[in-house]
C-alpha cells in the first residue's frame, strides 16, 4: 500500500474552528464536516484508497474560493481541490489533515459562442453535459474520457484527459483555450480566453494535467467542433498481436489518422464478448476497431484503404458496419471492457501507461510472464493509435494479498513501459497511484525541476501534497540547489 | 560586439550557464532574433553545435531531433515520407531580413505557427519532450517519444513560446503527422471585414474541415480544404453550399503558394520600415478593432486564424502606436513582431500581464533562471 505523508495533528486539533472560519466565507450548507456526510467524499475512482477529509466545503463562487484558499494559505492549511471524483489515479483522494473544496456546484453553462466555436463553462459542468448543450447545433466537444458522463470539465482540466478519439482531435489540453483560476494566495488570474495562444508562457498548458497541485479552476473555455459528417467502423480479428500491431503502424505509415483505433487482446475480447454479445470472434489474438469518421467521401474511400491494409497484414476476420447500429455495436463490447472484466473478477485495476506501439508485442509478452510471477490475470484494452495501454488486473481487495500483488504487477508492468521508451501515464495522471514510480521515469533533477514550478504557484505546499510527487521538499530547499548568496549578479548591466 | 560561446556538448552548455557571471543571449540562427525586447547580454550562447536527428520514426508519428537543426531540414526530410509538421511553421526571414528559416529550437522557443494553427493547433501542441540545461544550470528533461503523456507537468508546453528566458534547449520531441495528399483553396471576393470574418465563421462552423481561413483586404477571403482528392471535392461543393455566395476555385499549386505568402507574412516584406504587429483576438472582435484603427492610422492588414489573428502593420513611429494598438481590443494580445531595435527597446513587444500574472510569470522564471542568465528582459522588462 502507498502511504500519505504524515498528517499535522494541529490542523485535526484546529478542526471545529476551521470549519466555523469556512461556515463564515461559505454560509448555509456548504460546509459538511459530520462525518456520514462526509463519507461521500472519502474516495475517488481509484476506491482502494479512502481517506476522511477533515472539513468538506463546497463553495458557489469565485469570490468564496478566494476567500477559501487565502484562509487556508494564511493559515497554512492543506487543501484538495475535487471535481467529480472520478480519478483513477487518486488524485482526488483526501487527506486527514485537509480541507476538501468541492467544485460541483459551480455547474453552468456560461455562454455558447458558436461564431467563434467556444463554450465558457463552469468548471462542475461534466464533460459530457458541453456536448449535450451544443449537439442541437451538430457541435460537440471533442475529449471523450469513458467517465465522461460523470466527470467534470475543470477535472478534465486538472488531468488533461483523453479519450478513444485523442489521435486525431487531442486531450483536453489541445481543446481548452482559456481558464479562470484562484491561485492557493486567493488571488483570481486569467489564461488565454476565445483567442489563441498565450502573451506570455504557457501557464495554462502548465496547469493542465497538474492534478490539483497548482491552483483551483473556476472557468473554462473550450473548443467546440462541428460533429463528423459520418462515421464508419472496421472490425478486424488477427491471429497475434503482432499483426494487429503492424496493421496499426501501417494504417498510419499510409497517412491515415482514424477517428478511433481501439485493440483488445484475447481476454479481453472475450470478457467483452460474453457481457455483451457484439459478435466478437473468439478465436483470435487481437481484435482492432478501426474507426474512420469525417465527410461521406472521405470515410467510404478510407475505410476501402484500412481493409486493404488489415487484409495485407494477416486479419483472420474483418467486418465492415454498414449502418449506425452495427458500428455502435462494434464499439458496445469495447466501451463495456471494464465493466465486462468487472463481471469476471471482484475487483480491478485499471493501468496506464503509454509505449511506442512498435514495442507492444514483446510488452505484451512481458506481461504475460509477469502475470504468471503475481499470479493474477490481466487483460488489455489499448488505445493503439497513440500507444496508450489500458491492462486491467484482476484480483480480489477481500484479500489482502492479492491487493499487494495487483499493485506490485501493476508497478511492474509501468517499469516495462518505461523500459521500452515510454511512460507512466498516457491520461490518467500520475496521482498517489503512480507517484513512487516517477523516479522510474525521472532523475532527481528532472523531479527538482518540475517542484520548483510547483514552488512558483504554491509556495507553501498546500495544494494536493501527497500526489504526484514522491518526495515533499521545502521551497527554499529547492531553491538552494541552485541561487548562490540570494543577490542579483551582475549590477553593472544595464537594465530597461 | 560580445563574446560567442558555442558549446559542443550538453556537460559544455551546463558548464558555461553555471559559469556565466553576466546574462546570455541565446541563439539558433538568429533567425528571429529581432523579435522582442533587445538583449543585453555579455554573451552570445549559439547552439548551432546541437545538430542533428535522434530519431525520427514517421509510423510512431514522432521526431527528435537537436534544436540547432534547420527547420528546412527537418521539413524535406518529413516531406520524403509524406509526413509534416502540422502547425505550419512560418518562415519570417523575409519578413525579418534573416538569411534562413531558422532553426527548430528557435521555432520552439517562439510558439510561432502558421494557418493551420485554427485546425491542427500550434507549435505548443505538437511539443512532446524537451531536454535542455536551466537557467540555474540544472539539467534536465520532460516529456518521452510517445504521443500521449500525462505523466508530470507539462514542462514542453511550458518551455514552448518561452523565447530562451528560461532554458537552453539541446532537443526537441515533436509530434509529426502524414501530410495531406492534395489542397484546393476556395476564394470568395467583394466582401468587407465584417462579412468576411462571417463567411470564415460560416466556414469554420460546417463539417468541411477547412484547415485555413484568412482575408486580404481588397482581395479576397481565402479557405483551404486538404486532404485527398475525393473528399477535397466532395467538401469543396458542400462549402460552396454552405457559403452561398459564389466561388472560385484554387487548385493545388495556386493554393500553395497563397497560404505560404499568408503564412510569412509576404505582402508585409516590402515595407521593412513600418513596425508590424500579430494581433490574437477572438475572430468575431477583428472587424471591430480594424474599424477603430483604420479612423486613426493609415494602417494596412491581413486577417488569418478565421479571424483570430490580424497582422496589423502601422506607420513608422518611436513607439509603433502600441496604445493605440492595444487600446483598440479587450480580450486577447499584440505582439510587436517587427520594428527597429529602439522602439523594441522602448515598448512593450508582448502584452503586458496583469498584476498577479506578472508576478506569478516572475515566480516561474525564478523557478529556471534565478539569476537572470538566459535572454533577461527579451519578453518582459526584469524578466
Amino acid at each position: 500500500m502507498l502511504t500519505m505523508p504524515v498528517p499535522d495533528e494541529s490542523a485535526i486539533r484546529r478542526r471545529a474552528g476551521i470549519a466555523a472560519a469556512l461556515r463564515r466565507i461559505v454560509p448555509g450548507e456548504g460546509v459538511i464536516e459530520a462525518p456520514v456526510e462526509m463519507r461521500a467524499f472519502e474516495t475517488d475512482g481509484l476506491t482502494a484508497y479512502r481517506q476522511m477529509p477533515l472539513v468538506v466545503v463546497l463553495p458557489e463562487t469565485v469570490a468564496q474560493v478566494s476567500a477559501i484558499l487565502r484562509y487556508a494559505y494564511e493559515n497554512a492549511i492543506k487543501v484538495v481541490p475535487r471535481g467529480a471524483g472520478t480519478s483513477l489515479s487518486g488524485g482526488a483522494l483526501p487527506l486527514a489533515d485537509g480541507i476538501l473544496l468541492g467544485m460541483a456546484r459551480f455547474n453552468r453553462v456560461l455562454e455558447i459562442d458558436y461564431a467563434n466555436r467556444c463554450a465558457v463553462v463552469q468548471p462542475g459542468v461534466t464533460n459530457l453535459a458541453i456536448t449535450r448543450a451544443v449537439e442541437h447545433k451538430g457541435f460537440y466537444y471533442a475529449p471523450d474520457p469513458s467517465s465522461q458522463i460523470a466527470c467534470t470539465i475543470g477535472g478534465n482540466v486538472a488531468e488533461n484527459s483523453g479519450g478513444v478519439h485523442c489521435l486525431k482531435y487531442g486531450l483536453t489540453a489541445n481543446n481548452v483555450l482559456g481558464i479562470e483560476m484562484v491561485l492557493v494566495t486567493g488571488e483570481v488570474i486569467r489564461l488565454g480566453g476565445k483567442h489563441l495562444d498565450s502573451e506570455g508562457y504557457d501557464l495554462l498548458g502548465v496547469m493542465t494535467g497538474s492534478e490539483g497541485l497548482l491552483g483551483v479552476v473556476t472557468e473554462v473555455t473550450v473548443r467546440i467542433l462541428q460533429k463528423p459528417e459520418t462515421a464508419r467502423a472496421v472490425l478486424v480479428g488477427f491471429p497475434t498481436s503482432e499483426d494487429a500491431g503492424r496493421c496499426v503502424a501501417d494504417v498510419i505509415s499510409a497517412g491515415i489518422i482514424p477517428g478511433g483505433m481501439e485493440m483488445m487482446d484475447r481476454p479481453a475480447i472475450h470478457a467483452a464478448e460474453d457481457f455483451v454479445h457484439a459478435g466478437y470472434p473468439l478465436d483470435v489474438e487481437a481484435l482492432l476497431i478501426v474507426e474512420l469518421d469525417g465527410p461521406q467521401a472521405e470515410v467510404d474511400h478510407l475505410i476501402g484503404r484500412v481493409s486493404g491494409i488489415a487484409r495485407a497484414n494477416n486479419s483472420s476476420t474483418l467486418r465492415i458496419s454498414t449502418s449506425e447500429e452495427e458500428r455502435m455495436l462494434f464499439w458496445a463490447g469495447r466501451k463495456a471492457a471494464f465493466p465486462a472484466v468487472g463481471r469476471i473478477s471482484p475487483d480491478y485495476l485499471c493501468m496506464d501507461g503509454t509505449i511506442p506501439r512498435k514495442r507492444l508485442p514483446e510488452v505484451l509478452q512481458g506481461m504475460a510472464e509477469l502475470s504468471r510471477i503475481h499470479r493474477l490475470r490481466v487483460a488489455n484494452v489499448f488505445h493503439a493509435g497513440d500507444g496508450n495501454l489500458h491492462p486491467l488486473i484482476l484480483f480480489d481487495a477481500n484479500d489482502a494479498d492479492e491487493l499487494d500483488r495487483a499493485e506490485k504487477f501493476g508497478a511492474d508492468i509501468l517499469r516495462l513501459c518505461v523500459k521500452v521508451g515510454g511512460v507512466l501515464t498516457g491520461e490518467h495522471g500520475v496521482g498517489i497511484e503512480k507517484r513512487d514510480l516517477m523516479p522510474e521515469m525521472f532523475s532527481e533533477q528532472d523531479l527538482a525541476q518540475q517542484m520548483r514550478v510547483k514552488c512558483a504557484f504554491d509556495d507553501k505546499g498546500l495544494l494536493n501534497p501527497g500526489k504526484v510527487f514522491p518526495t515533499l521538499h521545502r521551497c527554499a530547499e529547492l531553491g538552494r540547489m541552485h541561487v548562490k548568496g540570494g543577490a542579483l549578479p551582475f549590477p553593472e548591466i544595464p537594465r530597461f | 560586439m560580445s563574446a560567442v560561446l558555442k558549446p559542443a556538448t550538453e556537460a559544455e552548455l551546463r558548464g558555461m550557464i553555471a559559469a556565466a557571471q553576466a546574462p546570455l543571449e541565446i541563439i539558433g540562427s538568429g533567425a528571429r532574433r529581432h523579435i522582442g525586447h533587445p538583449v543585453q547580454a555579455a554573451a552570445v550562447l549559439d547552439m548551432s553545435g546541437f545538430t542533428g536527428v535522434i530519431a525520427y520514426e514517421p509510423e510512431e508519428l514522432i521526431l527528435d531531433v537537436h534544436a540547432g537543426t534547420r527547420l528546412s531540414e527537418i521539413e524535406s526530410m518529413l516531406g520524403r515520407r509524406g509526413q509534416q509538421l502540422a502547425f505550419e511553421p512560418p518562415d519570417f526571414s523575409r519578413l525579418l531580413g534573416a538569411a534562413q528559416s531558422g532553426s527548430i529550437g528557435g521555432l520552439v522557443a517562439s510558439n510561432l505557427s502558421g494557418p493551420r494553427r485554427i485546425k491542427a493547433g500550434a507549435v505548443r501542441d505538437h511539443i512532446l519532450g524537451v531536454h535542455g540545461v536551466t537557467g540555474a544550470g540544472n539539467v534536465f528533461k520532460a516529456g518521452a517519444r510517445v504521443v500521449k503523456n500525462v505523466t508530470g507537468y507539462d514542462m514542453p508546453k511550458l518551455l514552448t513560446g518561452s523565447w530562451g528566458t528560461l532554458a537552453a534547449l539541446t532537443s526537441v520531441i515533436l509530434k509529426v503527422l502524414p501530410a495531406p495528399e492534395t489542397e484546393e483553396t476556395v476564394a470568395l471576393s467583394g466582401l468587407d471585414d465584417a462579412q468576411a470574418v462571417e463567411a470564415m465563421s460560416l466556414a469554420m462552423q460546417s463539417a468541411c474541415e477547412v484547415s485555413a481561413a484568412a482575408c486580404i483586404p481588397g482581395e479576397a477571403v481565402y479557405l483551404r480544404l486538404e486532404g485527398i482528392a475525393p473528399s477535397v471535392a466532395y467538401r469543396r461543393d458542400r462549402l460552396g453550399k454552405a457559403l452561398r455566395r459564389p466561388i472560385e476555385v484554387m487548385a493545388a499549386k495556386s493554393s500553395a503558394a497563397k497560404w505560404q505568402a499568408i503564412r510569412d507574412g509576404a505582402m508585409f516584406a516590402e515595407n521593412p520600415g513600418h513596425p508590424l504587429w500579430r494581433v490574437s483576438v477572438a475572430p468575431s472582435d477583428a472587424p471591430g478593432m480594424i474599424r477603430m484603427l483604420k479612423d486613426k492610422l493609415d494602417i494596412r492588414y491581413l486577417l488569418d486564424w478565421a479571424g483570430g489573428l490580424v497582422w496589423l502593420e502601422v506607420p513608422p513611429s518611436h513607439d509603433a502606436s502600441a496604445a493605440l494598438v492595444r487600446s483598440a481590443f479587450t480580450a486577447g494580445h499584440a505582439t510587436l513582431i517587427r520594428a527597429p531595435e529602439t522602439t523594441r527597446a522602448a515598448i512593450d513587444v508582448f502584452q503586458p500581464q496583469a498584476p498577479a500574472l506578472a508576478a506569478l510569470t516572475g515566480r516561474v522564471k525564478d523557478a529556471f533562471d534565478p539569476r537572470r542568465i538566459l535572454n533577461p528582459g527579451r519578453m518582459y522588462r526584469g524578466l
